[in-house]
């Protein structure tokens, strides 16, 4: 009954806690190659935790950095930036409702917005519960991002390169567990792998973050077929 | 990188995040506009999952990392947790990394 605009303290399973926690581990260590890498991009420390509270998107976090250390105008990253995150439209699309009725509770939760949080809530079939995880894994990821990002900065090069420890491989991985629910449903699952398709294979040809908002084209796939072209199946 | 670049980055992510949650109440969306809607998040994130799986810049991305999320995404699939997932995905990429796979 107590569906005010944020969410109270109701206690997550203790499941999804520790799904939460696991994935904000790797969520750390990524926030600590990202302090390290900006540092010994040229960035201050300051700029770097700046970026990381006002921008809170890896991805383009990482871009932008790179277009900057590669001799790119602002501008350039800027963009490049910029179209990364475009999907965060769609996802607040897909998601507006869970975020609670106030226009604070959207104001704020819609900064708590990242590909992690957006696949943790829409994990959850009961809306109430994913509310409320999208609320504390967005809380959680964030509170964590920060402090590693300042921590890999101070560290530096010793943070050394995720890939070492397989943490480009855990992202993707997360991903998946949590996609599988909702890739059950067969027209999801034809959507979302005919996306991931196009997606994979415009990659050498398009820039960062335009692949992925291809894969949109694979929602068409959910259009009910001509009559003429419905056969046998389904 | 300046702080202008910085701000302005971080204003035009911010107007992407809000603009949906603000939007869908004005929106009257009908049942298939909802599943079409959640469908596209779930499009999305396969698509991020299969390019962050298989790619790396514009090129391949080699191969301890896709084997390393297909581990993953059989554990998964066999409802492994959560946890052993995530670990079993890094744990083998590592691996496959020491032993000389890229």
């Amino acid at each position: 009954m107590v569906s005010s605009s944020v969410p109270r303290g109701q206690a997550l399973e203790p499941e999804v806690r520790r799904d939460i926690a696991a994935m904000a581990v790797a969520v750390g260590v990524v926030g600590l190659s990202f302090g390290a890498i900006a540092v010994a991009s040229g960035l201050s420390i300051w700029l770097a935790a700046l970026m990381s509270l006002l921008v809170f998107a890896g991805g383009s976090q990482f871009m932008a950095v790179g277009v900057v250390a590669s001799g790119g105008a602002p501008l350039a990253a800027l963009a490049a930036g910029l179209i990364l995150n475009a999907r965060h439209l769609p996802f607040g699309l897909a998601i507006g409702h869970l975020l609670g009725r106030g226009l604070a509770a959207r104001l704020v939760g819609s900064h708590l917005l990242i590909d992690e949080s957006v696949a943790f809530a829409l994990a959850q079939r009961d809306p109430e519960r994913a509310r409320r995880v999208y609320w504390i894994s967005g809380i959680t990821f964030f509170v964590v991002w920060q402090p590693a990002v300042v921590l890999g900065g101070l560290i530096g090069g010793a943070v050394g390169d995720p890939a070492v420890f397989g943490v480009d491989a855990a992202f993707p991985a997360a991903l998946l567990a949590l996609l599988l629910p909702a890739l059950r449903d067969a027209a999801t699952r034809r959507a979302a792998l005919t996306g991931g398709a196009v997606a994979v294979l415009t990659t050498p040809l398009l820039p960062a973050g335009v692949p992925v908002l291809l894969a949109l084209c694979g929602v068409a796939l959910l259009l009910p077929l001509p009559r003429w072209a419905r056969g046998e199946s389904s | 990188m300046t702080v202008t670049t910085i701000v302005l980055l971080a204003l035009g992510t911010y107007a992407f995040r809000v603009a949906g949650p603000l939007l869908r109440d004005r929106l009257r969306l009908s049942e298939a506009a909802r599943r079409g809607l959640a469908v596209a998040a779930t499009t999305l994130l396969t698509a991020l999952m299969l390019t962050a799986a298989f790619t790396e810049g514009p090129g391949f991305a080699g191969w301890a990392r896709p084997i390393g999320v297909a581990v993953g995404g059989v554990l998964a699939w066999r409802r492994a947790p959560f946890v052993v997932v995530v670990l079993a995905a890094a744990g083998t990429a590592a691996g496959l990394r020491l032993l000389g796979v890229p």
